[in-house]
């Protein structure tokens, strides 16, 4: 029973990585389309790509600081 | 209303439960309760044994100038919290010394001798890049160091505060171009040998959260005054919804600085826990094959990983801090523009 809390970070750790993946995966995928489009505004899709990616990347690490909080515990 | 609002502090007093443990194992390195370090050790233990009998003893090896058998687990944890003493590793070690006053400890640690390492740092490279410029003639280019800097403090000055705050940007400058450059040094400097992550430590980058939190409202206030400020809190809305908006947009005010300090924190925290792992892999193994073929060169590649990190975690900061001012005060006026024009 003690060993259900390391399965429960892990569980949560690879959950948290499947939806940052996917999230900042659309954002890139977005983005490079968007260039594509209109390579005149690079600069600014790659700002707001950047700030969006970052907001993920933050929300997934909440994932992860608790799961590692679960696993040090 | 207030149903609501006990019931939201209740949500962030939970949020706090899980972050207040790391915080005060940082503050208190030392004086981990007994029963604690005693289910930690036993819980590796029982996991362990499982993988492999002899674990201990691989896992002792990088720590056997210490005696007794380490878990990985706690080596990593020893790596990344703050402590009173500096570590040389094959040198020998320097003891902090311990300030206690009034019953807070303020004592000098790890974390706190690098961040005025990089405070040093800063003011060393820009009293010499001022003092360049302030020589300089129109005609001169700066070289040099002062090259470097220039376009450094020329990006933050156009792409993150123009960009972001837009007019009246300059007066933001000097806090964004400080938190910057502190931020990317306590980074960098923990990628150093025998160097520590001052950002690597919730209680630092609360405190810089703090700041861009108290800019934010000054500058939201000063932009729109106390009724503006107060009218902002309601979002616009009907007055029946204030009981619902209220709360939410106060919450919403420390959202913001809480996922800044979570942001740099878990960020510069990760990759410390991600090179030692792949290190551990090698050691838990017992095998030079691994070490070679999987610690090595993946350790490096998460160490490349991190030089670029380092850059935009401070970017980030710096963006993020710039955003929030520039909504703090540009919203409202956009919203007053747009009533104008509903009007004519």
């Amino acid at each position: 029973m003690e060993g259900l809390g390391f399965l429960g970070a892990g569980l949560g750790a690879g959950l948290a990585v499947i939806g940052a993946g996917l999230g900042i995966g659309n954002i890139a995928a977005s983005a490079a389309e968007g260039t594509a489009r209109q390579p005149e505004a690079t600069s600014d899709i790659r700002t707001t790509m950047i700030i969006a990616a970052a907001l993920i990347e933050g929300v997934a690490l909440f994932g992860e600081v608790i799961c590692v909080l679960l696993a040090l515990k | 209303m207030k149903p609501v609002i006990v019931k939201q502090t209740k949500a962030f007093l939970k949020v706090l439960a899980l972050a207040v443990p790391l915080i005060l194992s940082a503050g208190a390195p030392a004086s981990a309760t007994p029963e604690d370090a005693g289910a930690v050790a036993h819980d590796s233990a029982t996991v362990t044994a499982e993988a492999s009998g002899a674990h201990a003893e691989a896992a002792a090896a990088p720590g056997a100038e210490s005696g007794h058998s380490e878990k990985p687990g706690d080596v990593i944890m020893h790596h990344i919290l703050d402590s009173n003493v500096f570590a040389f590793e094959p040198f020998g070690e320097v003891e902090l010394p311990k300030i206690v006053v009034g019953g807070f400890d303020i004592s000098i640690t790890k974390h706190v001798v690098m961040m005025w390492l990089a405070a040093a740092i800063v003011l060393i490279v820009f009293g010499a890049v001022g003092s360049r410029y302030a020589k300089m003639t129109p005609k001169d280019a700066p070289k040099g160091l002062a090259n470097a800097m220039e376009a450094l403090v020329d990006f933050i000055r156009l792409d993150v505060a123009k960009s972001n705050i837009g007019p009246g940007y300059e007066k933001h400058l000097p806090y964004l171009l400080t938190v910057f450059f502190f931020i990317l040094l306590c980074n960098v400097l923990g990628l150093v040998p025998y160097g520590a992550t001052a950002t690597g430590n919730v209680n630092v980058t609360l405190t810089l959260a703090v700041f861009t939190f108290f800019i934010t409202q000054v500058a939201s206030l000063k932009a729109h005054g106390i009724k503006g400020y107060a009218a902002h809190l309601t979002a616009g809305t009907h007055w029946s919804l204030w009981i619902i908006m209220i709360p939410i947009e106060i919450i919403g005010l420390f959202t913001k600085p809480f996922a800044l300090t979570v942001r740099l924190f878990a960020n510069m925290t990760a990759g410390h826990i991600v090179i030692l792992s792949l290190i551990f892999i090698s050691f838990i193994l017992k095998s030079y094959i691994v070490a070679v073929a999987v610690s090595v060169p993946f350790s490096i590649f998460i160490y490349l990983l991190e030089i670029f990190v380092a850059f935009l975690q401070a970017f980030i900061f710096t963006m993020l801090s710039a955003l929030f001012i520039g909504l703090a005060t540009a919203h409202e006026g956009h919203d007053e523009h747009e009533a104008e024009v509903a009007h004519h």
